[in-house]
């Protein structure tokens, strides 16, 4: 009835675990605690989990990925702890605890903190900069959101219930499979991948039909912003990579639950077919983390230098080259393997290659700082404090990138401080960028200047911390994922390390008061007319937050950096003699339930409950017939009400306080002058 | 635009946010300075930076070299960084703004400058790999040892198959002497290194890998499993010892003595999960052992693993 579930299952094993698994109970009843003493569930029904629209997905994936930050964080800050004591000591963490936190942690950060992060974004942004009302499917995009929640909440769950894998966020057979980790921990990882991937899988091919398929009349190809190029490879990849991921998952459940030979040892199985088709899908998945945030960097460049971007059409063919080039070298990632030096070589070359757009891109970046006039927002700052760190790191990554280097690299700490200096300062500064630049749009009113840069200093000295003393700890010899040690000289650079924790703690802590600070301060920093930082794309020409349907008028493109050229032009705030209807699509509940459906499978999967997982399924296909099915799918907004939306958006503009031009160079257009009608 | 109404009370004097700025630079670079130094201290012993044989000699210059070419482009990269931001700031009125500017020869630059660092690292990265193919024998004048080296849960086995004995946790061998050694496991993914005389290789299992290396002195080194294998990987540690040709026969004898011999049965308590496994000598080895191993898993290739 119940599968392999027993009341062993509850992690009364130690404290520690009971200790995690008791917060996240806790914490879990406390929200929905608070939620139903402010009586909003039908609030929260009505408005977001039901919600279809672009925007309010994108900031549920945000919402997610922040909060999968501080779990994986926890995560990153016991392990420092442990490996900052535990010289000649066991520290406070058995190797059965210790080995479950560093597989959650990059499990987390990959796949529901970094990927929730980059897709919400996009949600939020490209359709807004392509002069679109909406993503192409928007009920594939509910769905999407609600299965990577599904990932989250089984990765969550293994807290409570049964453990968490301890073979690494890669899962290498065969100690992933059943003869080495027989309990229910690979389960949970597989499951988690499966179910998070299916929804990147369909966000890509969403995102690849709404930017081919939905731009506003003349924004062709060479005149969409940067930040939806990026998007575009990146949903490219998406679409192309992770079934690769999907089969290597489902392989490895065959071998698990079937008894199947893919991967095992003997039998024919062959561990090695796991590792090519892990990084096949692998090496995509990390440019998939990088490329938005490169695009976000082409957004803050240009808007805090009032400068248009150096090298626009360089950029956008580099971002294809390396979308491209990245299906090219996943075999980089285990030159120890026992390939020949032909084969090792040519993968270290393909990876050298990658290195040339990508410094095109710094470069380019860097030059459109140049002749510019710079003001220091947070983001420019996240910008630049990231062209210097991912320097470093992309220096690392090229040195890895020669097998006889990696050869006594790959498995140490070197290799742990490369990626982290790519994953940190490359991916999750450029996302925070993003939230610095784009909350305004989102919510209508900016977040809190010196909060935001309380938390940059304590990430940007936190991370040198945390990372430099682990390339130094590669080159005196020590591995990754060690629970504890007995050589004396690497320990002050752990504890050196676990400071750099520390900081960035704080970086956490002074990033969640920044919001919270806004949030209590919004009336003063409120967005009166949606482009608070003088932007040069479409974005900006909505309201903030945007009506639902973006533009009443979809806008005529006709440059790059459209919004700039309309607002030079004068053109920008024009109101149209009529409005016209606007037919939206209707909420709907069918990307919850599925999701919901997901996330029972999975667990039912996990502790094979196989009555429950052919009824979960069977509910899923019956699910999406139905949606397929149905024709009862959209509504029309008038045109009277379009009206009143636009009014008060024009007597917001109107109310706006004049704006503050000290450090916006004459030339650049500012807001509306109050009033004002074409 | 309106320019006719006052400016609104500044939250930060024009000057002072750019002094704010450099003064929070100037702690940020003396931390990560803190930082680079501290490095240094470490990295005169680390067996990486300081290797002891010619392999891992090889491949420390490959990294510092390439490191050194990088820098052609890194460092103009930073001086960039520090000079536009600073030349550049908003409040800066001397500075010329140039909107629209755009450059094709500096554009061109931009591919080619990168282009011409990667290909000159590409053609080391295509002479490095083959000259430190791992299963490329070493140039020496004396003939190679071949040891057969078993990863287990958490030790490691080493057999001598021309002496006919074998050890768990202890390797030693003659300095000078190129060290060829066959690797398998009898378990998960391994990976066998010894940081301070270069290259490791994973250890799989039906499976049998190679690698060659050679210590230039006697010395004591600390040899690992790198690739996460269970709870007893962080002890699964074993001691490399180059001694001099007298030293490592006398040694040889010493192991000889023992009275322990591995044959099938001690083989199969050996393998079962044990960790911090104390050095066991074993005078006498089952004939073929290292191929029965790999035969466990895959027939077909443990008759490959007799070459």
């Amino acid at each position: 009835m119940f599968g392999r579930l027993t009341i062993d299952a509850l992690p009364l094993y130690s404290a520690i675990a009971a200790g995690g698994a008791l917060i996240t109970v806790f914490g879990t009843l406390a929200v929905m605690a608070v939620i139903t003493w402010l009586k909003a569930w039908g609030y929260l029904w009505r408005e977001w989990f039901t919600s279809v629209d672009h925007k309010r997905i994108g900031i549920m994936y945000v919402t997610l990925a922040l909060i999968m930050l501080l779990r994986g964080f926890i995560d990153a800050i016991m392990m420092r702890t442990q490996q900052a004591i535990a010289l000649n000591s066991d520290g406070y963490l058995p190797p059965s605890h210790f080995d479950q936190i560093f597989s959650s942690h990059g499990t987390i950060m990959i796949f529901f903190m970094a990927m929730p992060f980059l897709t919400g974004l996009i949600n939020i942004i490209v359709p807004q900069q392509i002069g679109a009302r909406d993503v192409a499917f928007p009920y594939l995009n509910s769905m999407s959101l609600w299965m990577t929640a599904a990932g989250a909440a089984l990765v969550m769950v293994s807290l409570v219930i049964g453990k968490f894998s301890t073979a690494g966020w890669t899962a290498y057979p065969p100690y992933s499979g059943a003869e080495y980790s027989p309990g229910v921990g690979v389960d949970y990882w597989i499951w988690a991948v499966l179910i998070a991937g299916v929804g990147s899988t369909l966000t890509g091919i969403n995102f690849i039909v709404t930017i081919l398929k939905k731009r506003a009349p003349g924004m062709f190809m060479m005149r969409m912003p940067l930040f939806t190029w990026t998007a575009f490879c990146t949903a490219l990849l998406m679409a192309f990579a992770f079934p690769a991921i999907t089969v290597v998952g489902v392989l490895l459940e065959l071998d698990r639950v079937f008894g199947m030979h893919f991967f095992t040892n003997g039998h024919g199985g062959n561990l090695m077919m796991f590792a090519n088709l892990l990084w096949i899908w692998g090496h995509p998945e990390v440019y998939i983390l990088i490329l938005p945030a490169f695009g976000i960097y082409s957004s803050v460049v240009t808007t805090f230098s009032s400068k248009r971007l150096f090298g626009y059409t360089s950029l956008v063919w580099a971002t294809a080259a390396i979308a491209i080039l990245s299906f090219s070298v996943w075999l980089h990632h285990f030159f120890t393997m026992g390939s020949s030096a032909n084969v090792n070589s040519a993968f270290g070359i393909a990876t050298m290659i990658i290195a040339v757009p990508t410094g095109v891109k710094v470069f380019d970046w860097l030059f459109t700082m140049f002749r510019g006039r710079i003001r220091f927002h947070v983001s420019m700052m996240y910008l630049i404090a990231f062209i210097v760190t991912f320097v470093i790191g992309g220096v690392t990554g090229v040195l890895l990138a020669l097998p006889p280097a990696d050869y006594v690299m790959h498995n140490s700490t070197f290799l742990v401080a490369h990626f982290h200096n790519m994953l940190i300062p490359g991916a999750l500064f450029g996302y925070f960028a993003a939230v610095n630049l784009w909350f305004p749009k989102a919510f209508g009113f900016k977040l809190d200047d010196r909060w935001g840069r309380r938390s940059f200093w304590c990430w940007v000295i936190g991370f040198y911390l945390a990372f430099m003393p682990l390339y130094v700890l590669g080159f005196m010899g020590m591995p990754r994922r060690m629970e504890h040690y007995d050589t004396a000289a690497w320990q002050p650079y752990l504890v050196v390390a676990f400071i750099g924790a520390v900081f960035i703690l704080f970086g956490l802590i002074f990033l969640v008061v920044q919001i919270a600070v806004s949030v209590k301060n919004h009336a003063a920093l409120r967005d009166w007319t949606g482009d608070p930082w003088h932007g040069r794309t479409l974005e900006w020409l909505t309201s903030s937050p945007p009506a639902p349907y973006n533009f009443a008028v979809l806008p005529k493109v006709e440059s790059l950096d459209a919004f700039h050229a309309m607002k030079e032009e004068g053109t920008a705030y024009q109101r149209p003699e009529r409005y016209e209807d606007i037919r939206m699509p209707k909420n709907s509940a069918f990307g919850m339930i599925v999701g919901g459906l997901a996330f029972v499978f999975g667990f039912a999967a996990v502790w094979y409950i196989w009555w429950l997982v052919a009824a979960c399924a069977a509910a899923i296909a019956i699910t999406v017939i139905i949606r397929a099915s149905g024709d009862d799918t959209e509504y029309v907004m008038t045109a009277a009400e379009v009206e009143a939306i636009e009014n008060r958006r024009f007597a917001d503009m109107a109310k706006a306080p004049p704006p503050d031009l000290r450090h916006v160079p004459v030339g650049v257009p500012g807001a509306p002058v109050p009033g004002a009608v074409s | 635009m309106n320019r006719s109404n006052p400016p609104p009370r500044p939250l930060r004097s024009s000057g002072g946010e750019g002094k704010a700025i450099s003064r929070k630079l100037l702690a940020a670079a003396a931390v990560a300075g803190l930082a680079v130094l501290l490095s240094g201290c470490g990295l005169a012993n680390a067996p990486i930076a300081n290797p002891q044989g010619p392999v891992g000699l090889a491949e420390r210059n490959i990294l510092f070299r390439a490191f050194g070419i990088m820098m052609i482009v890194v460092i103009p990269v930073f001086i960039m960084a520090a000079w536009f931001s600073w030349r550049y700031r908003a409040t800066n009125a001397r500075a010329r703004y140039q909107p629209n500017w755009l450059s094709n020869k500096v554009d061109a630059v931009t591919w080619i400058l990168p282009a011409l660092i990667v290909i000159a690292i590409a053609v080391h990265v295509w002479i490095f790999t083959h000259a430190l193919d791992p299963y490329k024998p070493l140039d020496a004048p004396a003939k190679p040892l071949e040891v057969q080296a078993v990863a287990q849960d958490w030790k490691w086995l080493f057999i001598y198959p021309e002496q006919g004995i074998a050890t768990v946790n202890e390797i030693a061998f003659p300095a000078g002497t190129p060290l060829t050694l066959r690797i398998t496991s009898d378990t998960v993914m391994n990976s066998f290194f010894i940081p301070a005389l270069g290259s490791q290789i994973f250890a799989m299992a039906g499976m049998q890998t190679q690698l060659n290396l050679l210590a230039s002195e006697p010395g004591r080194f600390v040899g690992r499993n790198t690739q996460y294998s269970g709870s007893g990987f962080a002890d699964q540690h074993f001691e490399a010892i180059a001694m001099t040709t007298e030293d490592f026969d006398a040694w040889v004898e010493k192991v000889r003595q023992s009275r322990t011999a591995l044959d099938e049965a001690a083989y199969t308590e050996l393998a079962k999960p044990s960790s911090k496994v104390p050095v066991t000598y074993y005078s006498s080895v089952e004939p073929n052992l290292f191929a029965k191993i790999i035969a466990t898993y895959d027939s077909s290739m443990a008759a490959m693993a007799g070459q």
